[in-house]
């Protein structure tokens, strides 16, 4: 059984090959990184379905037992993430590719290829050095798309956002340090198994490894007070890149949900206080830094980026609680604000690239000024929310999911309050660029030359190739509001498995029978 | 679920399947886009009448998909007798809508678009009034938000109709977030969400302690939607919309969806003091000032939206008196309200068509000009100000009835005067829009010459007001409707009975005085006018535009202040919550006692610990001048490799060494296209901010280190002492770890390095096609170029050396397995050799001697790594799993070949085409910096020496 990581070894020998071999053919590689996605998106399938039983298959590299050697563990979880990975590159890649901004540069595909590489990687181990690698992995690959194609802007923000992110290695590195340190072991199972053992009277190391780990964490999933990165470097990426990105802070999302429930959350009395108790306000103060950033952007990618800002916070407000329930809520909200984030940031790209800027003024009304009105409309809707998309199923079950009486009053109103400020911010920016610019006529139309075939000269149809894309991502969105209730049945599932830590290390600690 | 909920269902998809049809159907032509919105509407209303007998006989028809049943929300519908009126309403209304649209509309708006809108509206509404689950209806409740922001905005050019949309979106929506915190708050105290069980549930409700915070967040909700005060201000904004749209929204609809929630959380929620209070008292201010703004107002579309503010102020009123009759009375008033208030928007949008006005004092003698327009409108108007024979005077009579006997605070009179005058206004301004646009002497400045229109415009109208004038006189063919609707609100068995003539009670003689002092009112119209205008009054949308601002500026402000692209404070503030946040975690729980001894300090650890510091120290104040820089933290990486190998960490202190020589050597060569100088940029405070802040870290990490290491801990890596040799096949465990226990994690590792070289090519070319190249070619770097670019001693010196680090590379990479060594330490030595080769004899000459492209080295190596694991699949092994064996072949000695060399020769392609490439790109910018290409390998070569001899 080697599907499991065909995720990682596929891009990982399908990047050298385009990079270096069809470099020089733009067709060939976009040919090649179309199937190679395509045959991951298979893959993932697969996998899911290879969880979906519930049981926890796990796949010894080297043939090591663990804990000694690295494990990838496919669980519901992990299939679900490379799934949702899987799924939204492919999307991004067709936009980037019908919309050449994957020429722009040198070394799109391959470091496309690698990214989903890094990703996929950080989804599937069981070993928590080895999540630091593909941080790693994801880290460069992802700075190097982040620059794809220069740009005075693009560059600085791509500083900021690599030293921002290995300043957070560096974190993940002493805090791998102390957890090895005080618990002796770096497999995920391992650490399951041993950090229960640690009483609280012994725990001062252990906590420590916890809080940084966690800290690391969040400079992932962009939460306060280490989301500052985020809002320029997203806005100032390539707009396909911005898309892949949303699956970026669902991996420091994941990666809290993963080692924060399974290792250090309930049923650790040294550590399980932590976790909750520092991530619940952190979650609430982020969610009002995107309402804000939302509310008051000047331009629109960094309206998209604030967005994400918040949508994380809401995230992360149901992760804090460390139920099962409330894990089901974020798991379902995770999903849908990747799609969500990725559909903005490709209709804001086929819009942004028509008009002069991103900057939040009327300018002539684009051709097909209502196509991308209606995109916008639907993709908004989803990112503020509210009904039909899944945004607001996905709301209400993160406010459902919180019973605690201490937190619902935060919650609640950090969350609805949000989403107001949202729906304001989106409707301001969306009145601006495509209802406002209605109102402004050509200057000097002569000659009975129509407003439109004026217009037309400068902005150029989108194909069918392009708006393909962000249709693909609003179906998504529809079907998870339709299916929303065998979604969450599996995502039941997979919360369960998650808190079924005896489970989990069982599967991955049982012995091997040969060597 | 019978045929009943079959149909009930259909009746509730049929809007939404349809409203893509008329967005479609307009290529067909503009009747025929107006017959394809009809259509889906005709038939839900065609089964709605299939259902009606049954309901109005008390049956409740009910249809449930399971939807989402973690959270409780299931797409399930039910008809009662209230679902019935509003539905029949919305349906209905609907239908004439659509047919008086198609004649309002003109050619250049986008009628397809237009009708689309409002089926998806028309859905919206339905869902509200036939959701029998609160969540589902909390979707149809923002949906309307949604769909009336579309239909508002609809004429996108005009910027009130842009703003009158966003005002109605964030006030409704605001709502409508607070109305779900209500709802989820209700569904937790019963358990369900389901409407049918809330219902039943009413005492529990309102015994729980959560009933406050849920009766006030849902009132916030239906008062916003129902645009009571002080929410009133966005209904009279939403007026820009067309006029059919205003027609819909506020007589039958969007404005209703409030009551209708009051109504129908009636059973659940009414009763209590908190009640009766909240919602009676709002609705009998927003009744009376509602009446009073629109007496003054000029526009008639104003006028008649603050006639609509007024009378849901009554409606809501009368359901917060709590009584049954109070309910009967509410219910009826619906009727009479959707009827003679959609008529009269319809005549506005008619006079407004027809005379390009809709400002009164521009307006008058209509009624010569426009007769079968001036019935209609008089006979709505009439109705409105409650005139006997029309229906708008009966369900007053009810309203004034209640109001009458209603205590408020312990006063008999608040309420009844309050009423009356509210009846009063409602008489006047009703009595205005008939004197003042149809009465009085034509005149000859209209802006467009009027007549009446045709007769697809006034049919609507007149309709409805046929209904006004036959429930008016003969009130019992309302009764049935009136008495089902009122038994589901209250959840009663009441049996009302609709007359025109009740006898000389209070209630007539209120009526009495609010028609005289209407008539007193509109003749003194004038000077109260002239009054009204100097007086000063609040200006909500002033108001509200300076909130929004204000929020904006304020977000703004608060946004910019964080993320001000000062990544030194991002780092800042990163590094101190680190601390401070280990800081908590660890003074929170116990730390065991340590295990350990300290170990004495011997001299020569302390020498180089001293270095360390001096060297650290130093780079901290020289930093400035990178080039000292570089050599200080050169001095630093040697002692941290010195460290590694006294604590017989070999394998570490060889790759610390190597890495370090690569790195200062490209360091180097970058250093030569920038400043030699950092600008001084922090001032004293912020130095010192960052100092304590790295003091705190560095000591933090200190402490840790020392905490963990005086701690004995049982950790794997024992296992992996113990199995080097016979599971790995090598007596270098750290080897054995690199390239087989955690082999995935280096072939991670070399990935990274690949593409950090890829990066960087890619920056380099992007660099050079950006502005960046131009300063490159502009700049000046001659002056600290040395003299002798490639001094024949240093070629001759690498040259020599060459094949020595080649000897040397090879063996470090084949003993790897066993001694210190390896593909990776390996790769940096081969490197370094031909690093000093492009730096002794320059890039162009070094080039033309080597074949080998970088890039395909990354990737051959990569590739190699992959599929030497991948090759363990052929075995049935998983990915990376190795195999070694012992060879003998004479006359060497038996040696080992095991796969994991392979990998490492991955390892070593990688690591070596990475520099290289790194190296490459450094060498384009040089080129392109001006950098001549020297086909020489040294400038003076001794061989080129003309001899004496020659020169003779």
């Amino acid at each position: 059984m080697h599907w499991i990581i065909l995720p990682v070894v596929l891009p990982a020998l399908l990047a050298p090959v385009i990079g270096f071999v069809m470099r020089h053919d733009i067709t060939l590689a976009r040919i090649a990184s179309v199937a190679g996605t395509v045959l991951l998106l298979a893959i993932a399938l697969g996998l899911a379905y290879m969880a979906a039983d519930g049981t926890t298959h796990v796949y010894r590299l080297g043939n090591w037992p663990a804990p000694f050697g690295i494990v990838l563990v496919l669980d519901r979880l992990s299939a679900l993430m490379v799934l949702l990975t899987s799924a939204l590159a492919l999307i991004v890649l067709i936009h980037a590719i019908s919309t050449g901004w994957d020429a722009r540069g040198r070394h799109f595909h391959a470091l496309f290829q690698f990214q989903l590489m890094g990703i996929c990687g950080a989804f599937l181990t069981g070993d928590i050095f080895n999540l630091f690698v593909f941080f790693e992995v994801l880290l460069i690959a992802s700075y190097g798309l982040m620059i794809h194609s220069g740009g005075k802007d693009r560059m600085r923000a791509g500083l900021q956002y690599v030293v921002m992110n290995l300043a957070g290695s560096t974190l993940f590195l002493f805090a791998l340090g102390t957890l090895y340190a005080s618990t002796g072991t770096l497999n995920i199972a391992d650490l399951a198994l041993r950090v229960p053992e640690i009483p609280a009277e012994e725990a001062a190391l252990v906590r420590v490894a916890t809080i940084l780990l966690m800290i690391v964490f969040a400079v992932k999933a962009a939460l306060f007070p280490v989301q500052f990165w985020l809002p320029a470097s997203y806005s100032n990426a390539p707009a396909p890149v911005a898309a892949l990105f949303a699956i970026m802070t669902k991996v420091g999302a994941y990666a809290i949900l993963r080692v924060h429930t399974t290792v250090f959350g309930p049923g650790s009395p040294g550590t399980e206080d932590l976790a909750g108790t520092w991530l619940f306000p952190a979650a609430i103060v982020t969610i009002a830094i995107g309402a804000f950033g939302v509310l008051g952007a000047r331009r629109l990618m960094p309206l998209i980026a604030f967005s994400v800002v918040g949508s994380m916070g809401t995230l992360l407000v149901a992760v804090a609680v460390f139920s099962t329930t409330a894990t089901t809520a974020a798991l379902y909200y995770m999903v849908h604000s990747t799609f969500a984030a990725a559909c903005l940031f490709l209709i804001a790209d086929l819009v942004v690239t028509r008009r002069s800027g991103d900057a939040l003024q009327p300018e002539l009304p684009t051709r097909q000024n209502g196509l991308f009105a209606a995109l916008f409309f639907a993709a908004a809707i989803a990112m503020a929310g509210m009904p039909p998309l899944s945004g607001f199923l996905g709301k209400l079950l993160v406010l459902d999911a919180i019973r605690e009486p201490g937190l619902i009053g935060w919650a609640w109103s950090a969350i609805l309050i949000g989403s107001l400020l949202t729906i304001i911010g989106f409707a301001r920016a969306g009145s601006v660029l495509f209802w406002k610019s209605t109102a402004i006529t050509v200057p000097d139309a002569e000659d009975g030359e129509t407003e439109d075939s004026a217009a037309s000269i400068q902005s150029p149809l989108a194909t069918v190739g392009q708006v393909a894309p962000v249709m693909l991502a609003l179906a998504v969105l529809g079907g998870l509001a339709i299916f929303a209730g065998p979604v969450s049945a599996y995502l039941d599932n997979t919360s369960a498995q998650l808190f079924d830590r005896a489970g989990y290390v069982e599967a991955v600690l049982s012995p091997v029978e040969e060597r | 679920m019978g045929l009943g909920g079959t149909l009930l269902l259909l009746i509730a998809v049929m809007p939404f399947a349809g409203a893509l049809l008329p967005g479609l159907m307009i290529r067909a032509g503009r009747n025929v886009c107006a017959i394809s919105t009809a259509v889906p509407t005709f038939l839900a209303l065609t089964m709605l009448v299939v259902l009606a007998p049954s309901v109005m006989q008390g049956d409740v028809v009910q249809a449930q998909i399971e939807w989402l049943p973690q959270l409780g929300l299931s797409a399930s519908f039910f008809l009662d007798g209230l679902g019935l009126l509003f539905a029949g309403m919305i349906l209905g209304v609907g239908l004439l809508i659509t047919l008086y649209a198609r004649f309002y509309l003109s050619g250049e708006d986008p009628m397809g678009q237009f009708y689309t809108y409002l089926l998806l509206f028309q859905g919206a509404m339905l869902g509200i009034v036939l959701s029998d689950n609160i969540l589902l209806l909390l979707i149809f409740w923002e949906l309307t938000s949604l769909s009336s922001f579309l239909l508002i905005g609809f004429w996108k050019h005009l910027p009130e109709g842009r703003q009158g949309a966003r005002m109605a979106l964030a006030v409704t929506g605001a709502g409508g977030l607070a109305m779900i915190g209500g709802m989820l708050i209700l569904g937790n105290i019963v358990g369900s969400y389901n409407l049918t069980d809330i219902l039943a549930a009413g005492d529990q409700i309102r015994a729980s302690e959560w009933y406050l915070p849920a009766l006030i967040l849902i009132l916030l909700g239906a008062f916003t939607k129902s645009a009571q005060f002080p929410f009133h201000f966005w209904l009279p904004h939403a007026m820009a919309a067309p006029t059919p749209v205003s027609a819909y929204l506020h007589s039958a609809t969007m404005v209703k969806a409030g009551v209708f929630l009051l109504a129908r959380m009636w059973p659940a929620l009414a009763g209590t003091d908190a009640w009766f209070y909240i919602v009676s008292t709002t609705g009998l201010v927003t009744m009376v000032l509602g009446a009073l703004i629109a007496l003054f107002k000029d526009d008639l579309k104003a006028l008649l939206a603050f006639s609509t503010v007024s009378h849901l102020g009554l409606l809501t009123m009368l359901l917060g008196f709590g009584t049954q009759a109070a309910a009967v009375a509410a219910v009826f008033h619906v009727i009479n309200h959707l009827t003679f208030k959609a008529a009269l928007f319809m005549t506005a949008g008619i006079v407004d068509h027809e005379t390009h006005t809709r400002d009164i004092k521009r307006l008058g003698g209509l009624r010569h000009l426009m007769p079968i327009t001036f019935l209609i409108g008089t006979a709505a108007a009439l109705s409105m100000a409650g005139i006997p024979l029309f229906n708008g005077f009966l369900s007053k009579e009810l309203m004034l009835e209640e109001a009458s006997h209603t205590d408020w605070f312990g006063s008999a009179y608040a309420v009844p005067v309050m009423a009356t005058i509210g009846a009063l206004l409602s008489v006047a301004y009703s009595l205005r829009f008939i004197s003042h646009v149809f009465l009085g002497p034509v005149r000859d400045d209209y802006p467009h010459k009027p007549h009446d229109p045709p007769f697809g415009m006034w049919a609507a109208p007149a309709l409805l007001v046929a209904m006004v004038v036959i429930i008016g006189v003969a009130p019992f063919l309302a009764e049935g409707i009136v008495t089902a609707a009122a038994n589901a609100v209250t959840g009663a068995d009441l049996h009302p009975h609709l007359k025109i003539w009740h006898g000389f009670t209070p209630a007539l003689w209120m009526s009495v005085i609010a028609v005289a002092g209407g008539i007193v009112l509109l003749l003194l119209h004038k000077p109260l006018d002239k009054l009204w205008i100097a007086a000063p009054r609040p200006e909500a949308k002033a108001i509200f535009d300076r909130l929004i601002a204000g929020l904006v500026s304020a977000s703004r402000a608060i946004t910019e202040i964080g993320h001000n692209g000062a990544i030194s404070r991002y780092l800042a503030i990163f590094t101190a919550s680190s601390v401070a946040l280990g800081w908590v975690a660890y003074s929170s729980g116990g730390l065991s006692a340590p295990t350990r001894e300290l170990l004495p300090v011997s001299p020569v650890i302390f020498v180089g610990w001293v270095m360390l510091i001096v060297a650290t120290l130093s780079v901290v104040t020289m930093h400035h001048h990178r080039f000292r820089a570089l050599v200080l933290i050169g001095i630093i990486g040697l002692s941290i490799s010195a460290g590694f190998a006294y604590l017989s960490a070999p394998d570490l202190a060889l790759t610390q060494i190597s890495v370090e020589t690569v790195t200062i050597m490209l360091l180097l060569l970058a250093l030569h296209f920038m400043p030699k100088i950092t600008p001084k940029e922090s001032s004293a405070g912020l130095k010192l901010r960052d100092g304590v802040i790295a003091l705190g870290a560095g000591g933090g990490v200190a402490a840790l280190a020392y905490a963990f290491l005086l701690r004995d801990i049982e950790t794997i890596s024992d296992y992996h002492l113990a199995n080097s040799y016979e599971g790995g096949g090598g007596t270098n465990v750290v080897n054995v770890i690199l390239v087989d226990f955690r082999g995935y994690d280096t072939f991670g590792e070399i990935i990274v390095l690949g593409i950090a070289g890829l990066v960087i090519y890619a920056v380099m070319h992007a660099l050079l096609d950006g502005p960046a190249a131009r300063r490159l070619k502009n700049t000046d770097y001659s002056h600290d170029r040395s003299r002798d670019r490639h001094p024949m001693m240093m070629v001759v010196a690498t040259r020599v050396m060459m094949p020595i680090a080649i000897v040397v590379g090879a063996y470090i990479f084949l003993r790897g397995h066993n001694q210190p060594g390896g593909g990776f330490v390996a790769g940096l030595v081969i490197a370094i050799a031909l690093l000093m080769q492009y730096m002794a004899s320059g890039f162009a000459w070094t080039q033309e001697r080597q074949r080998m492209e970088y890039h395909t080295m990354i990737g051959l190596g990569v590739v190699i790594a992959g599929l030497t694991g991948v090759g363990s699949w052929l075995f049935g092994r998983p990915f990376l799993t190795s195999d070694f064996t012992y060879i003998h072949l004479p006359p060497i000695e038996e040696f080992e070949v095991a796969t994991a060399m392979l990998f490492d020769l991955g390892v070593f392609l990688t690591v070596l085409g990475g520099v290289m490439l790194m190296l490459y790109s450094l060498s384009r910018i040089a080129r392109f910096a001006g950098e001549t290409v020297n086909v020489d390998p040294m400038d003076y070569d001794p061989a080129d020496r003309i001899t004496d001899e020659e020169e003779r």
